[in-house]
C-alpha cells in the first residue's frame, strides 16, 4: 500500500478565495492511503517545497499529490523537489485546482466539491504510479534555421559564433527576406540595406554557416537532439559553384516580361535573374515558367553567353538529408491581399498602393530609382493620403483581428521621408489610434506631426474613388466631427501583415502548434516566448506574432541562446513515459508498428518457456524508448492489450475515470 | 460566455472530458487563466494524445454513471504526434454510433478539436455540451450490476 501525501496550495488567494483549502486538507485525509495532508500559501515557494520535502522524509511517503496550478506550470518544480529527497520524480501527480477549478467557478461550495474530486482523481492515479527512470539520447551538434530573413540571419550568426554549424534553408533564391525590400528603418531612418547586407555577407563568409537558398524543407523526422530533415534543393538551372554573378545573362535574356517579385511586381525582370544587387548567394536563377528554352526548347541565349558555363537546362530538383539537434523557425510574413477591400479601390486604381510598394518606389534600387513617381502616369504626387489599419484590427472577417504592430511606425516614417524629400507635398494620415510604444518610438511619431507637419486625421476611411484623375478619399474626422473628402494623387494603404503561408506546412512537419491566425504558438506567452511547445523547435520573428526589426533581432538572439544551450549538452534526458509491451500477451501482429508515427516499434523472436521443460519461439514487439514519444496510439490499437504506456497506463486512466464518477 | 443555468435543480450531469496534453489541456488552462467559466461538473482527464483514449475508458465512464463523455484533441493536421487525432476521429465515430445503437444517445458523446490558443472555444464547447446533456437527463442505460449500490 502506498503512503500518500497531499499538499494543497492556496496560490495566495487564487485558489483559496474560491476553494476552502483548509477543509479540503481535512476531508482528503479520509482517502485510503493518504497518511499526510497540508495546505500552504505557496507550495511552489522555497518554504512550500521544504514542507513537501520534510513530509516525504517524516512520513516516509511513497507518492505525493499536489493540488495547485496546472501541471504545465509547476509539475517539473515538484518533481525536482521530490527527487531531492530520494522520491522518484514520477511518483508525483498534480491536481489542477487553479486553471480548471478556482479560476472558472464562483460558487465556493461547488468549487470545493470539484476540487475534492480532482484530488481524489490524482490520488487514484498516484496509487498506480510506478517509479520511472529517464534514459539518455545523444545530441547532434548542428542547427537548422528555416527562413533567411533578418530573424534567421541573426539566429544563424549567433549560433555559428558559438562554434556550432548551422544551415539556413531559404525558399527564395537569396537570403535577406522582407528587410531587404525596405528602404529606410524606423526610428533612426538608417538605410535598411546598409545595415542588413553586411550581416548577409557575414553569413556567406562564416565557415560554420551553410546557406541552402532556393530550397525547402520537405520532411522532418525525429525529436529534440536528433532531427532528420529532408531538404528539397529546387533546380536553379544555374550551377551555383560556377556562376560568378556577372549578369551578362540578364542583359542578353530575350524574355523580359516577368514580374519582379522583389519590387512588388511594380516592374519587370528577365527570365534569368539575380533578385537584387546584394543577393547572397550572388548567383542567377532561371524562372522555369518564363524561360523560353525551358518552355519551348528554343532559345539558349544565356548558355551561349555565359562565360563560366554555369547554365544547365537539364537540372532537376535534388534532395539532401541532414541531421540536426535543434530547429529555429523564422519564416516571416507577407502583407495581406487587399483586393477584398473594395472601399479602398486597390485593384481598380494604379495609384492606390500598399506600404511595401511605396518602400520600393522610394528605394534607390527600386523601379523608379528612388524618385517618388505615381504608377499611373509617372508624375510627382502632390497630395498623398495614408490609410492606417487596412485589414488590421478588423473583426468583420475581411481582414485580421490583431494589430499588425508595425504600421503606425512605418507610416510615420513614410510621411516623414516624403516631407523631407519633397517638402511641397501635402501628407495626410487617417488613423484609428496611433500606437507607438517602444524606445524613441513616440518621439519619432511626434516629430512627424510637429516637425514635419504631417496632417493626422483621427477617423476611418469609407471610400476611395477616382474623379478626373484625382483619388477622392472620403473619411470621418472624429475630432472635428465631420466628413472630409481629400482629393489625392497617391493613396497608400498601411496593409496588415500575416504569417508567410508556407509556415502551415512547416508547422505540420514539425508538429509545432499554430494559432487561428497561423502564427506559431510559443510554449508560454510570458515565460517561454521563443520556444515552441515541441521540444527542440524555437521561434524567431513574425512567424510567432507581429513584431518590428529590433524585436525580431532580440527574439532571434534569444533563440540562438536557447539553441546553444541545447547543443552544448552531449546527452539529453529522454521522457520515460513511453510505451512498453507485455511480451507474454503480445502475439507479434504488427498492428502497433503500423500506427506508430515514429517507427519506434520493431520485432524480435524470443524464446518463451511454455511448461513441461519446453520452449517456443515467438515474434514480439519491442519499443525503442529513445524514439518513442509516448502518444499511446499503439496501446489502443493492440488487439491483445499487450501495449501499455508508462505514466498514463490503462489501469491509471480507468481508475481516474472511476474516481470522477464516484458518487 | 454565460454559464449554463440548469433549470432542473435536481439533475446535474457528470461529464468526463479527456483532453490531450498539447492542445486541449492547454486550451482548458487558457480558459482558466482567462476566467472563462464553464460548469463545475466537467472534470478533465489529461492524456498525452486524444488517441490514447481507449474505447474502454468511455465505456467505463458510462458504466460508472457518467452522463456524458467528451474527447478534445488538436485540430486535424496539428496533432503533436502527427497522426494521433486521425485515429481518434475514426475510432470514436465508430464507437459513438455503436453506443447510440445500445441506447446511449449520440448527444452524450462528442469529439472536439480545441487548440492551445482556443480558451474561449474550450469554454463555449463545454457550456454547450453540458446544456445538451442536461437536456437529455440522467444516463441510465448502462449499469454494472456488480457495482450497483443498494
Amino acid at each position: 500500500m502506498q503512503r500518500i501525501g497531499v499538499f494543497i496550495c492556496w496560490c495566495g488567494s487564487n485558489i483559496a478565495a474560491t476553494v476552502d483549502v483548509e477543509r479540503l486538507a481535512q476531508l482528503i485525509k479520509a482517502e485510503p492511503g493518504v497518511v499526510f495532508s497540508a495546505d500552504y500559501q505557496y507550495m511552489c515557494s522555497e518554504n512550500g517545497q521544504q514542507l513537501i520535502k520534510n513530509a516525504v522524509k517524516d512520513y516516509n511517503l511513497t507518492g505525493i499529490v499536489i493540488g495547485s496550478c496546472s501541471p504545465r506550470m509547476h509539475e517539473a518544480t515538484f518533481r525536482k523537489a521530490a527527487e531531492s529527497v530520494g522520491l522518484n520524480p514520477y511518483m508525483v501527480e498534480v491536481a489542477n485546482l487553479r486553471e480548471q477549478c478556482s479560476w472558472i467557478h464562483k460558487d465556493r461550495e461547488e468549487a470545493t466539491k470539484k476540487a475534492l474530486v480532482l484530488l481524489r482523481t490524482a490520488i487514484a492515479k498516484v496509487r498506480l504510479d510506478a517509479p520511472l527512470t529517464a534514459g539518455e539520447s545523444p545530441v547532434v551538434k548542428r542547427a537548422l534555421v528555416i527562413g533567411g530573413g533578418i530573424a534567421g540571419i541573426q539566429a544563424a550568426l549567433d549560433i555559428a559564433e558559438a562554434g556550432f554549424p548551422v544551415d539556413i534553408v531559404e525558399k527564395n533564391p537569396t537570403i535577406g527576406g522582407r528587410m531587404a525590400q525596405l528602404d529606410k528603418t524606423f526610428p533612426t531612418l538608417d538605410c535598411s540595406a546598409c545595415i542588413l547586407t553586411p550581416k548577409m555577407v557575414d553569413c556567406a563568409q562564416n565557415e560554420n554557416i551553410d546557406i541552402l537558398s532556393y530550397s525547402e524543407v520537405e520532411d522532418v523526422k525525429g525529436f529534440v537532439g536528433n532531427f532528420k530533415v529532408r531538404i528539397r534543393r529546387k533546380a536553379r538551372y544555374v550551377d551555383e559553384t560556377k556562376c560568378t554573378g556577372c549578369k551578362v545573362c540578364m542583359e542578353k535574356c530575350p524574355s523580359k516580361k516577368g514580374l519582379n517579385e522583389f519590387n512588388m511586381n511594380l516592374n519587370n525582370r528577365t527570365a534569368i535573374y539575380i533578385p537584387f544587387a546584394q543577393a547572397i548567394p550572388n548567383v542567377a536563377v532561371i524562372d522555369p515558367t518564363q524561360c523560353l528554352k525551358l518552355k519551348t526548347g528554343k532559345c539558349g541565349v544565356c548558355q551561349k553567353f555565359c562565360g563560366a558555363g554555369a547554365i544547365d537546362y537539364t537540372m532537376q530538383d535534388t534532395f539532401v538529408e541532414r541531421e540536426y539537434g535543434a530547429i529555429v523557425v523564422a519564416t516571416g510574413f507577407r502583407p495581406i491581399n487587399v483586393d477584398a477591400f473594395n472601399e479602398y479601390g486597390y485593384s481598380d486604381n494604379k495609384d492606390v498602393i500598399t506600404s511595401l510598394e511605396l518602400e520600393r518606389l522610394m528605394n534607390a534600387a527600386g523601379p523608379t530609382n528612388g524618385v517618388l513617381l505615381r504608377p499611373s502616369d509617372n508624375t510627382h504626387p502632390k497630395v498623398i493620403t495614408f490609410i492606417q489599419c487596412v485589414g488590421s484590427r478588423d473583426v468583420s472577417g475581411c481582414g485580421k483581428p490583431y494589430c499588425s504592430k508595425i504600421c503606425c511606425m512605418y507610416t510615420a516614417k513614410h510621411a516623414m521621408l516624403i516631407r523631407e524629400k519633397y517638402p511641397d507635398t501635402e501628407v495626410h494620415v487617417f488613423y484609428i489610434d496611433v500606437r507607438t510604444p517602444g524606445k524613441n518610438y513616440d518621439e519619432f511619431y511626434r516629430r512627424a506631426v510637429e516637425q514635419y507637419g504631417v496632417d493626422y486625421i483621427k477617423g476611418m476611411v469609407g471610400k476611395v474613388w477616382n474623379e478626373n484623375g484625382k483619388l477622392m478619399v472620403q473619411g470621418a474626422d472624429l475630432i472635428e466631427n465631420e466628413q472630409v473628402v481629400i482629393p489625392s494623387d497617391l493613396v497608400v494603404l498601411a496593409t496588415a501583415i500575416e504569417p508567410e503561408p508556407s509556415v502551415r506546412k512547416i508547422a505540420t512537419l514539425l508538429t509545432a502548434s499554430i494559432d487561428t491566425n497561423n502564427f506559431l504558438n510559443e510554449s508560454h506567452p510570458k515565460l517561454r516566448p521563443v520556444e515552441s511547445p515541441t521540444a527542440g523547435v524555437y521561434l524567431a520573428g513574425v512567424c510567432q506574432g507581429p513584431k518590428d526589426i529590433p524585436e525580431t533581432v532580440s527574439q532571434a538572439s534569444a533563440c540562438a541562446a536557447k539553441v546553444i544551450g541545447l547543443l552544448v549538452k552531449n546527452h539529453l534526458k529522454t521522457n520515460p513515459c513511453v510505451a512498453r509491451p507485455d511480451e507474454t500477451a503480445c502475439n507479434g501482429c504488427s498492428q502497433c508498428a503500423n500506427v506508430c508515427a515514429y517507427g519506434a516499434i520493431t520485432y524480435v523472436d524470443k524464446e518463451f518457456r511454455i511448461g513441461g521443460g519446453k520452449t517456443e519461439t515467438r515474434r514480439v514487439a519491442q519499443v525503442n524508448p529513445a524514439v518513442c514519444q509516448g502518444c499511446g496510439a499503439c496501446t489502443v490499437t493492440c488487439p491483445s492489450g499487450a501495449m501499455d504506456l508508462s505514466g498514463f497506463s490503462t489501469a491509471q486512466i480507468l481508475s481516474e475515470v472511476e474516481a470522477i464518477c464516484r458518487k | 460566455m454565460q454559464e449554463v443555468n440548469t433549470e432542473n435543480e435536481k439533475f446535474v450531469p457528470n461529464i468526463v472530458a479527456f483532453c490531450c496534453n498539447w492542445c486541449s489541456y492547454a486550451g482548458a488552462d487558457l480558459a482558466g487563466s482567462s476566467r472563462l467559466s464553464y460548469p463545475a461538473n466537467v472534470k478533465i482527464v489529461r492524456v498525452p494524445c486524444s488517441c490514447r483514449v481507449n474505447p474502454t475508458f468511455v465505456l467505463k465512464a458510462f458504466q460508472r454513471g457518467a452522463d456524458g463523455v467528451i474527447l478534445c484533441g488538436c485540430h486535424p493536421g496539428d496533432c503533436h504526434y502527427v497522426t494521433g487525432n486521425y485515429y481518434t476521429r475514426r475510432r470514436m465515430a465508430l464507437l459513438f454510433s455503436f453506443l447510440d445503437y445500445l441506447g446511449i444517445e449520440k448527444e452524450r458523446t462528442r469529439v472536439e478539436w480545441v487548440s492551445a490558443a482556443e480558451g474561449a472555444k474550450f469554454s463555449a464547447v463545454m457550456n454547450d455540451f453540458v446544456r445538451q446533456v442536461t437536456a437529455l437527463g440522467e444516463n441510465k442505460r448502462i449499469s454494472d450490476l456488480r457495482v450497483k449500490e443498494e
